[in-house]
């Protein structure tokens, strides 16, 4: 009995086999160093620059029987209240980005689809503006971007499952995401129009443009849980993402609850994108590149690609909030670099390398 | 094992196939024959469960698959779909994994006997060294492969099979039907789909047919694949062949005839 062959099978031989080998060391050395290396120097970049040892220094003083040292006060307090939450800002809205861009292709079964495809986005962006031109202060603006950001999520899941009712949820699910992105984006023109040219309309063209230097603790307070809550369920159901990739019908004939697993991601992805958007303003590209490169590296499967994604996520957005603050003399909005950072960086990805889809 | 009684089914509320009936038993072979449009996918579809039955019943193993889920119905009944693409570039061994989901906890991953089992489907069907290559860098036969060895990880009772010879050349669909005649020999139950009413006579226990318009028919291959009956389905003038090979076996072939200038011109007036 001969089976179905159409090509001569490749037997592995000894060079690929050490060259896979090594290419698997890389890959370890990349997804546990990388972070190592970036948090290290995110400590110590910024318009005060803090030294590896000023820092082990006051690490060292805070541990039990360490000596403060006066000299260090300031910089033990820049290091504590501005940049460490910072640094903790950049980490959970990478990976909340990065992991809910990688929850979506797989949902959606498409390579190109970001965290914002079903209008958190622009939702959280028209909740913010609208805020500011009420001027409801700082956690105003975050609680009505986050619920709005939720809320034009909740109308694309209603509207697209009216839709489909003739069939095609996923389809009818991306094009109504379309039409209320669309909708909320020329509600937020409208308010800019509204909004006094002198002091509003700047605050909230830079919001839009997103950034983390106004995070402080209390925001961190809020953002990690939310963070947490969406992304746990996700990393749990991980595995079934791999199946619904193969299409609905295929899904269910292998076992999976398709509708179910299907509402539990987007609650969770947009639970991760609006408390992101809601603090950082809007960031994008990373819910996008992020996991295509995480699939270079390490493969589609969802059991490591998502841990992985989100990891990457977190420290390509500390990466690039180093740049954005250390840059030039002024901050640079974080939204305009990693677009500025990641379209470049995503043609060279299509160019080289081996594709992340089919 | 199988048994379907009067089902009909259809989207909506309109039924595209009516008072279908048949059996298969633990270990048979039915191939599912019909023309364009007759409604084998969409009866494929019922069995599966992605269509509700608009009337009648599904049972397998004597109880009725209504109110199972999709899991208990998984476990059950495997479909193995026409070779596809993928959106991501899986490797073979991921996919034949998936096909473990079925007996997986919610929030769990495939565990080394998961991944043992997936191994042994790689084996029974002879295509372990695919099992690192890229699923869609595969050629339509190795894809085939690979959804059956899935199929089989899911380890059910019952295949259900959409055409599994599509987009195969003649030696290599034959080679299909050979491997599905050694999973039934070895107790699985197989439904099939084919355009072809020879790989009926080549490798099926029992035969249905569905035609547009007319009554559903099924039965064993001699009494259902008959001239008279290929030519209501498919509107073709059909013989039946039977010759003795070389190895003295005696084997059956349809012979379709087609019509002359002249015939062809009187169907147009």
């Amino acid at each position: 009995m001969t089976a179905i062959r159409t090509q001569p099978s490749e037997m592995p031989g000894q060079t690929t086999e050490s060259s896979s080998k090594r290419r698997r060391m890389l890959r370890i050395a990349l997804t546990a160093g990388l972070p190592i290396a970036v948090l290290l120097l995110s400590f110590t970049v910024g318009r005060y620059s803090v030294s590896l040892s000023q820092m082990v220094e006051i690490i060292r003083s805070g541990l039990p029987g360490g000596q403060p040292d006066p000299g260090l006060d300031s910089v033990s307090t820049i290091l504590f209240h501005v940049r460490i939450p910072r640094i903790a800002a950049a980490l959970l809205v990478g990976g909340a980005l990065a992991a809910a861009g990688a929850s979506y292709q797989g949902l959606f079964r498409n390579p190109m689809v970001s965290p914002d495809i079903l209008g958190a986005s622009a939702g959280a962006g028209f909740g913010a503006a609208l805020s500011m031109l009420l001027s409801l202060g700082p956690a105003g603006i975050q609680a009505v971007s986050f619920l709005l950001g939720i809320g034009a999520v909740a109308l694309t899941y209603t509207i697209g499952s009216l839709v489909s009712r003739r069939g095609g949820a996923v389809l009818s699910l991306v094009l109504t995401g379309i039409v209320i992105s669309t909708v909320f984006s020329s509600f937020t023109s409208i308010i800019k129009l509204a909004a006094d040219p002198d002091n509003k309309l700047p605050a909230i063209t830079f919001w839009l443009m997103g950034g983390l230097s106004l995070v402080g603790l209390d925001d961190l307070k809020i953002l990690a849980p939310l963070v947490l809550i969406g992304l746990i369920p996700l990393l749990l159901l991980r595995w079934k993402l791999n199946v619904l990739s193969f299409g609905e019908e295929e899904a269910q004939s292998l076992g999976v609850n398709t509708g179910r697993i299907r509402i539990v991601t987007i609650i969770c992805s947009t639970l991760l994108t609006a408390a992101s958007v809601s603090v950082s303003g809007m960031i994008g590209w990373v819910g996008l590149i992020i996991p295509h490169l995480s699939r270079m590296v390490v493969g589609p499967n969802y059991k490591v690609l998502l841990p992985v994604s989100a990891l990457y996520g977190a420290c390509y957005l500390l990466l690039v909030d180093d740049i954005a603050r250390s840059a030039l003399t002024m901050e640079i909005p974080l939204g305009i670099l990693t677009s500025l950072i990641g379209a470049p960086f995503f043609v060279v990805l299509l160019l080289t390398g081996k594709r992340g889809w089919d | 094992m199988l048994e379907v009684e009067n089902l009909s089914c259809g989207y909506g509320s309109q039924p595209i196939v009516k008072e279908v009936s048949f059996s298969v038993q633990s270990g048979e072979i039915m191939c599912l024959l019909g023309p364009n449009g007759a409604g084998k996918t969409t009866l494929f579809k019922t069995l599966l469960a992605f269509l509700k039955p608009l009337g009648g019943t599904v049972k397998i193993k004597g109880q009725s698959t209504e109110g199972w889920s999709r899991q208990m119905l998984a476990r059950a009944v495997g479909y193995v779909p026409q070779a596809h693409g993928a959106p991501f570039p899986f490797s073979v061994f991921d996919v034949v994994t998936m096909g473990r989901t079925a007996h997986l906890g919610l929030f769990a991953s495939p565990s080394s006997k998961d991944r043992s089992i997936a191994d042994e489907a790689l084996q029974r069907l002879q295509i372990t060294y695919l099992r690192d290559r890229t699923y869609t860098e595969l050629s339509g036969g190795e894809r085939q492969m690979v959804l059956i060895a899935r199929a089989l990880a899911q380890q059910p009772d019952i295949l259900i099979m959409d055409e599994p010879t599509s987009n195969l050349d003649f030696g290599n669909q034959i080679r299909m039907l050979e491997q599905i005649r050694l999973l039934s020999n070895r107790g699985m139950t197989v439904v099939m789909t084919s355009h072809f009413p020879d790989h009926a006579f080549l490798c099926s226990d029992k035969v249905a047919l569905l035609r547009r318009g007319l009554p559903f028919l099924a039965g064993s291959v001699q009494e259902v694949v008959t001239s008279d009956n290929l030519k209501s389905a498919y509107g073709i003038d059909v013989e039946i062949a039977e010759l003795t090979a070389a190895t003295g076996e005696n084997v059956k072939t349809c012979v379709p005839l087609m019509r002359t200038e002249g015939q062809l011109l009187e169907g147009l007036s």
